[in-house]
């Protein structure tokens, strides 16, 4: 993170139940913004192990994963859940101004330490890989259920039923 | 959308892994080819791949850089009434190894079918995410 000035836990926990400091509307969608930020760093770390997977064979290719926790931190600014951190936007195409997510993930991705030595210095381990892949579909899918749930919830509330 | 790019990227190493599957398939042809006229058999192909980055950090989809030609000499058997023998009675066949070329299409095939499960796993989760809400 370059510069940016990260809100810390202190900044973000609860005061108190004055109506004035934090709204309804607030309480009802910052879980749901905290499980929208989880499901984009899911689908990034996705993407990132796609990758490996699609260069298993290349010569010299070093295998990349992404510090999950330490992602999802930056992203939200909390270490739990639920404290709606600020929500920073991402640049999908290079013409986009702003920050852009490269400035954001770059620093959490790591490199993987080869599991066997390799002649052509390729670092995948396709075992590894494939059980990341596994691990991270279904995590990536509990995610969209909380979400889901979250939604059904917020309609539950909206409808009065 | 993150999750689109992974289509890209397995699709390039599937479309990678199929040129390697291609030239396995031409080698293995022409395993026992021999020497035209010309006095040069057959030589075996080789695929190189290369990363190929698109776009967004961590998306790196695979190329076939180039296809190189073996340069080691092919076999040379002695067999003076075949009719396309030398001077000296051998044939000089192509310097294709066969189960080099069997390893290669194993591994090859392998890695093809890992991607195509990392695009249906993608799919699945997509098509998931489309339903988000309902």
């Amino acid at each position: 993170m370059s510069g940016a000035v990260l809100p810390t836990i202190a900044d973000n926990a609860p005061k108190g139940i004055a109506p004035g400091n934090r709204s309804m509307i607030n309480r009802l969608t910052e879980s749901l913004d905290f499980n929208a930020q989880a499901l984009m760093l899911r689908a990034e770390r996705q993407r990132l192990i796609a990758s490996n997977i699609a260069n298993a064979d290349t010569p010299g290719y070093v295998a990349r994963d992404l510090n999950f926790a330490q992602a999802l931190k930056q992203a939200t600014g909390t270490a739990g859940g639920g404290t709606g951190g600020p929500v920073i936007p991402t640049a999908s195409h290079a013409a986009h101004l702003g920050a852009g997510p490269a400035a954001r993930s770059e620093a959490n991705l790591v490199y993987a330490t080869p599991s066997q030595t390799n002649l052509d210095r390729n670092t995948v381990d396709m075992d590894r890989e494939r059980a990341n892949f596994a691990d991270n579909s279904v995590r990536y899918e509990a995610t969209l259920r909380f979400i889901n749930g979250n939604v059904r919830t917020v309609l539950s509330a909206i409808t009065g039923q | 959308m993150s999750m689109f790019q992974i289509f890209n990227v397995a699709g390039s190493a599937v479309s990678a892994q199929s040129q390697r599957l291609n030239v396995v398939a031409s080698n293995l042809a022409n395993a026992d080819t021999v020497a035209g006229p010309d006095g040069q058999a057959y030589k075996a192909r080789q695929v190189t791949f290369q990363t190929q980055l698109m776009g967004q950090v961590g998306a790196a989809g695979v190329t076939v850089s180039n296809v190189s030609e073996d340069q080691t000499p092919g076999r040379r058997v002695l067999d003076p009434k075949h009719p396309q023998a030398d001077a000296e009675g051998y044939v000089t066949y192509s310097n294709v190894n066969a189960v080099e070329e069997m390893v290669n299409m194993i591994s090859a095939s392998r890695s093809y079918q890992n991607n195509v499960e990392v695009m249906n796993t993608a799919k699945t989760l997509l098509q998931k995410t489309l339903q988000l809400g309902q």
